[in-house]
């Protein structure tokens, strides 16, 4: 298991050093800056193994996280904790920084106590933390209070406490896409896919049990067995295969594997239910069509359309368009019929924004590059143009069909509960070959 | 809040004033004081000289205070032991506190402090804490039972935490489920033989519904667990995974890699024309695609596992190659990987994809990564025939470009293209020829001169061309000189005429002015072979080489099994076996539960049944053995002959206990000449039966692609006691006195020097359980019971006479004597 776990600065200093384990000595925070940190090179590998000794480690803005050990632990583990690591300190003090953490040195080997234990990662879930890690001590506890901690932590329902109250009962309902793309550049799709994450906001009262229906192909289809086969016809069409998905540790996997519906009791406040990934007939929200010329040794042409492909009536927003540039640029000239361009020379890209354009439209950039001459034998690498937007609509075609609140206990029923749902399709990694 | 503070005090005489500050009477200001002190403990100031000042903090009723002070404990109490006794007091009191809450912490730290004395004192308030009514207090106190072994593994074996352990197993609580597991696990890998987990289906059922309820990690702890379990048929293999099949789900990656194993091991176990295995292997592919839409850490470890996935059953995966294409903002590890898994994937189907990727690749920026493109070029012209010369035209458009690492990768491939391919591209050597200045690594050079030396006879300048290397002969490398030696050989065997002064230069080099003995010795072979019988000369440099295999570095079969059993873990990223990183690693067989490994332990000893003279080569040899309620026949392969082998099967003729194979043979790749494969087929008592002489004859029947052979061998009865056959002591004793004395047969047992309590002990280990024992007139008597898969009860009477090392079995049926004297002398 995780023999000890070390935050480092970007200098290689360690802010945070805690051992678990008899095995690792204070010889290999030292290793770990001299043969990582230090070493100031691209990553090669997230693991390194140095004197028999492994280190995990991953990077949030200029902080070091390392996890250590010698034995043949569960690696994929070891990053999901250091990654939980992360999300738990971010809710309980925000971005991870080098003050941050030095500001909350004590609170952070708090929580490295309660979550990792002999190197064992324990309850991670920030709601029931929270509970009992205060910074505050927790003397003024009863005894009702106390247990009701402690069975929440170990409970089934760890992400939740009871006796939640609201006076509105509301929920917020989010279906994020990001919609990913690799176009050769005579226009032949790659590879597409959308990568989906439904983010919920609820605040209910009480342990409410919540259930969540979408357009699914697999559900869609076996009810449409049960009606007219003109209704299974009809649905099948508005229905989508979903490649796969996983789900927050709330939702009943079982359930989900056997009858394919997705019910749970959710946490309070933020989370994400779930995320899925589709492949088949995705709604391409853009088209980039590139063209690139060379003009002798020193001048490039590039001429680039993008069309948008959806309904006239939607708008999409905060478009940019990223064409990469050689090295040796020494000067861009763009002309763009609508919103602006500009050559960004630390970035070697034009850099195009449009910050609305409504669908069945098309717009064109044409520019013209001054090369200065070199020598250098290795041919330009020519990487991809790619794009950045939002759509207000899921590309993966995904509808909420429903999701029904039960709270048998309280006396709210699902029609008192305000819901609001909607949908937002941003690019992944948008990218056409050029 | 400010705390950053702490971490600036930088000055000369700081410990002086921390001391002082420490023994303040304002208690805000100690609390101040020990914030600085761990501040400057984890930048890595000794702060040890502190310690009296620091545990006189203790005493508080202030909670984060006093867990500062915990952590310095567990820092220090080592270097200090006499002084951490001072703490005990307060552990001990902590860990009666009616919050459960202080209760886990005092036992949670009192388990880091590694120091002999409190370890005692840890013991009292363990046991108790590990019985207590709060699930919070007991998740904690099942961990410590792993940190104490971890100190002192006896003292946990003596003071019987493990069984408390394993009872913590049927907790209604799933997280202390959880953690037991978890601390089982780490204590039983330093157990190697002992069945400390003591996995049976009622447990595995307790598991299965605990993995529905636990935390994330719980459930990554069970699964893990799991992996280790062999289920008696396949039908319990079924059950599991049906009910593990659900993880795949999870939002967690490392559950979904732990599913994964457990469903990887399971499969092996359910018959292959069943529907269920054909469902299972399509749930298996979409979790892994998901995998690589994951930070890119988690992706690194899912591709080093989904590489060793599609080198066991590339099945899975083989309609997703897409999902392996490169992003051109992936990190280089991630890169590289996807590049590794795509070249295991590409087929004939997807052969044009795949290269079209690859050229894109080979233009990128980091080396590392383009040379690996362009030996993927060449490997998919070696494994996908038909894309062979699309590849070469790739290859040659790439030498063009004239960057030199490409070209010299080009050159390398491209003699692996010309050994897969004799005679079929050598119109392209005088476009390698060209470039012949700018190869400067070895490697390179070595395969230019051997393109070379290999056609000789269509170069028309391959003798400049070879003399040219010649200059610089002795800065070469041995790979380039050896090289270098045999091409000139082969031009001259090609053309003698003209250039038997370059070959008498390059041997008298090779043989007078070198001093690295391989080029002496292959340079004198050359010279004599030459200088005696140019014919055999011709015969032996010349001889018609054996093409290279399609799959180049595939992971060893034996290996690529272990790695298969550690799926998510260290292992299957470095792709090497625990033991190889891990210092001291014991038990690693039983660790790894893989079936082959266990046998290695259980019977080191395999007897030849069918010697490699009487099968065309084929050499089996095995025992029996009976694990955790399966009866196994453990076999090892070897192919002594020279050609490969395949389509292995075996049956069993009708025998007296009905033993079958409940699987077919578990050999899935051809057996390579000398290559040895040791296999593990479980075996049941369902057959059709048939009294054999003797009782425990088994004849075998066993396949190959070369003939069917015949062999007989002897189960050692011992392997048919069911766990179950101790018999109730009443019932004993009735149907003892119902057997006529006429049944009854003694029997002695030579020379056996244990006492009565180690004998049964080591009986039970077989599944012969004693009833009763009696001392009459100084002797032991020792009533024992077995029962035989076949429902049959044996009894027995063992009279042991201290001082007489032989024993005298009474046994009121039929000939089991045999059976105990041949058993007590294995369990010896």
């Amino acid at each position: 298991m995780i023999g000890g776990l070390f935050i480092y600065n970007h200098k290689g200093e360690v802010l945070i050093s805690r051992v678990y384990r008899d095995d690792i000595g204070r010889n290999a925070v030292d290793a770990f800056r001299v043969n990582v940190i230090h070493a100031r090179q691209q990553v090669r590998s997230p693991v390194t193994n140095i004197a028999r000794t492994s280190f995990f480690h991953v990077k949030r803005s200029n902080i070091w996280l390392a996890a250590v050990t010698k034995q043949n632990v569960n690696a994929a583990m070891v990053f999901e904790f250091l990654y939980k690591m992360c999300d738990v300190m971010t809710a309980y003090f925000g971005k991870i920084s080098e003050e941050n953490i030095k500001n909350n040195f004590v609170l952070i080997y708090e929580l490295l106590d309660e979550i990792l234990d002999f190197g064992y990662p324990q309850n991670s879930e920030t709601g029931a933390l929270k509970t009992f890690i205060t910074q505050q001590g927790i003397k003024s506890q009863t005894k009702e209070e106390q247990s009701q901690i402690t069975s929440q932590v170990t409970g089934q329902i760890g992400w939740r406490r009871e006796g939640i109250k609201y006076r509105r009962n509301e929920l917020f309902l989010d279906v994020l896409e990001s919609v990913n793309l690799l176009m050769s550049p005579q226009g032949q799709v790659l590879s597409a896919h959308v990568s989906g994450r439904v983010v919920m906001k609820s605040y209910l009262s009480g342990m409410p049990e919540c259930k969540f229906g979408m357009n699914d192909k697999i559900v869609i289809d076996k009810q449409g067995k049960g009606g007219t086969a003109d209704d299974a016809g009809k649905s099948g069409k508005q229905s989508i295969a979903i490649d796969d998905c996983t789900f927050h540790q709330c939702v009943r996997l079982s359930k989900f594997d056997s009858e394919r519906s997705i019910s749970f009791i959710p946490p309070d406040g933020e989370y994400e239910l779930m995320r899925y990934r589709t492949t088949k007939d995705i709604i391409l929200p853009f088209r980039v069509i590139p063209l690139v010329r060379e003009v002798g040794r020193t001048k490039l042409e590039v001429k680039v359309v993008i069309k948008s492909n959806f309904k006239p009536s939607l708008l999409a927003q905060k478009i940019e368009v990223r064409i990469p540039t050689p090295l040796n640029t020494s000067g861009v000239q763009v002309i763009c019929m609508k919103g602006k361009a500009k050559y960004k020379a630390s970035e070697n890209a034009i850099v195009w924004k449009i910050k609305r354009m409504a669908g069945m439209k098309e717009s064109q950039i044409s520019a013209e590059i001054e090369l200065l001459p070199t020598n250098d034998k290795k041919k330009w690498a020519r990487p991809p143009i790619s794009m950045n937007f939002e759509v207000p609509f899921a590309p993966s075609g995904l509808k909420v069909r429903y999701l029904k609140v039960f709270e048998p206990k309280l006396n709210y029923s699902d029609h008192d509960v305000i819901k609001w749902v909607r949908y937002i399709g941003r690019s992944g990694i948008y990218e056409t070959r050029c | 809040m400010t705390d950053s503070k702490y971490f600036t005090t930088n000055k000369k005489g700081e410990i002086f004033e921390l001391k002082a500050e420490l023994n303040n009477e304002k208690k805000e200001k100690r609390k101040e004081a020990v914030k600085k002190v761990i501040a400057a403990m984890t930048v890595g100031k000794d702060v040890s000289s502190l310690f009296p000042d620091v545990v006189n903090c203790m005493q508080t009723d202030n909670l984060e205070l006093k867990k500062l002070v915990y952590l310095y404990l567990m820092n220090y109490a080592k270097s200090q032991p006499d002084m951490a006794i001072m703490a005990v007091n307060s552990f001990v009191k902590d860990c009666e506190d009616p919050n459960p809450l202080i209760r886990a912490l005092a036992v949670r730290t009192m388990g880091c402090i590694r120091v002999d004395k409190i370890t005692e004192y840890l013991c009292e308030p363990l046991r108790k804490c590990l019985k207590d009514e709060d699930p919070y207090v007991r998740k904690t106190a099942a961990v410590c039972v792993a940190k104490l072994h971890d100190i002192n593994a006896q003292m946990v074996e003596d003071q019987g935490f493990l069984d408390s352990l394993r009872d913590l197993i049927a907790d209604s609580n799933p997280m202390v489920v959880a953690n037991a597991v978890a601390a089982l696990s780490e204590i039983s890998e330093s157990h190697p033989n002992s069945n400390l987990l003591d996995l049976n289906p009622q447990n595995i059922n307790k598991l299965l519904t605990a993995l529905n309820e636990c935390t994330e990690w719980g459930q990554i702890f069970i699964l893990d667990c799991l992996s280790n379990y062999n289920p008696k048929d396949e039908r319990e293999a079924q059950s599991i995974c049906e009910r593990v099949t659900p993880r795949l789900s999870h939002a967690n990656s490392a559950v979904v890699l732990s599913a994964v194993k457990v469903l990887m091991k399971f499969l092996e176990l359910l018959p292959k024309d069943s529907d269920y295995y054909g469902t299972l292997l399509k749930k298996l592919s979409p979790p892994l695609v998901t995998l690589l839409s994951g930070e890119p850490e988690v992706q690194y470890v899912a591709l080093r596992n989904i590489n060793l996935i599609v080198q066991k059953r590339p099945e899975i995966l083989k309609q997703e190659i897409k999902v392996f294409f490169v992003k051109y903002n992936d990190p280089i590890y991630v890169k590289l990987e996807k590049l590794d898994i795509m070249i295991r994937l590409a087929s004939q189907a997807n052969i044009a994809q795949v290269l079209a990727e690859l050229k894109e690749y080979a233009t990128e920026v980091d080396v590392d990564f383009v040379r690996k493109a362009v030996r993927a070029i060449g490997r998919c012209a070696i494994k996908v025939e038909q894309s062979a010369e699309r590849c070469v035209s790739t290859l040659l458009d790439l030498i063009q470009t004239k960057v030199n690492y490409v070209v010299q990768e080009a050159i390398v491939v491209i003699r692996d293209i010309f050994r897969k391919y004799p005679n079929k591209y050598e119109s392209i050597i005088a476009t390698l020829c060209e470039n012949l200045d700018s190869l400067d690594e070895p490697d390179a050079r070595a395969a230019m001169i051997w393109i070379v030396g290999e056609y000789a006879e269509r170069i028309d300048n391959a003798d400049e061309l070879l003399e040219s290397f010649l200059e610089g002969f002795h800065d070469e490398s041995t790979q380039v000189q050896l090289t270098l030696l045999t091409a000139i050989v082969k031009l001259f065997l090609k053309k003698p005429s003209e250039t038997q002064e370059l070959v008498q230069q390059v041997l008298s080099l090779a043989t007078q002015d070198s001093d690295n003995p391989d080029l002496r010795d292959r340079g004198y072979i050359y010279w004599r072979l030459l200088s005696t019988d140019p014919v055999t000369a011709k015969e032996v440099v010349l001889s018609e080489k054996p093409l290279i295999s399609e799959e180049t570095d595939l992971i060893e079969p034996t290996l690529l099994d272990e790695l298969i059993c550690h799926i998510g873990s260290l292992a299957s990223v470095y792709h090497k076996p625990p033991n190889a990183f891990v210092e001291g690693s014991h038990g690693i067989h039983q660790h790894s539960a893989d079936q082959f490994a266990i046998m290695k332990q259980y019977f080191s000893v395999l007897q030849v049944w069918l010697p490699a003279t009487k099968a065309k080569g084929l050499e089996i040899a095995g025992t029996f053995s009976r694990r955790q309620g399966h009866m196994y026949m453990d076999m090892t392969f070897i192919n002594k002959a020279l050609q490969h082998m395949t389509d292995f099967a075996i049956q069993f003729n009708k025998n007296s206990f009905g033993v079958i194979p409940t699987t077919p043979l578990p050999i899935h790749t051809p057996l390579m000449p000398n290559q040895s494969i040791d296999i593990s087929l479980p075996l049941s008592t369902i057959g059709p039966v048939m009294k054999m002489d003797p009782l425990n004859n088994l004849q075998v029947a066993v396949k190959n692609i070369i003939d069917v052979f015949y062999f007989s061998c002897l189960i050692p009865l011992n392997i048919f006691f069911v766990e179950d056959g101790k018999m109730e002591r009443q019932v004993f004793l009735v149907t003892w006195k119902d057997i006529p004395n006429e049944n009854e047969l003694q029997y002695q047992i030579k020379e056996c020097h244990l006492n009565a309590d180690t004998v049964s002990g080591k009986l039970q280990n077989n599944n012969i359980f004693t009833i009763a024992k009696r001392n009459v007139e100084g002797q032991d008597m020792l009533y024992q019971s077995l029962k035989l898969t076949n429902g049959i009860w044996i009894l027995a009477e063992l009279r042991i006479q201290p001082g007489n090392p032989n024993y005298t079995v009474t046994n009121p049926f039929f000939s089991t004597d045999i059976v105990f004297a041949a058993h007590i002398a294995r369990s010896e």
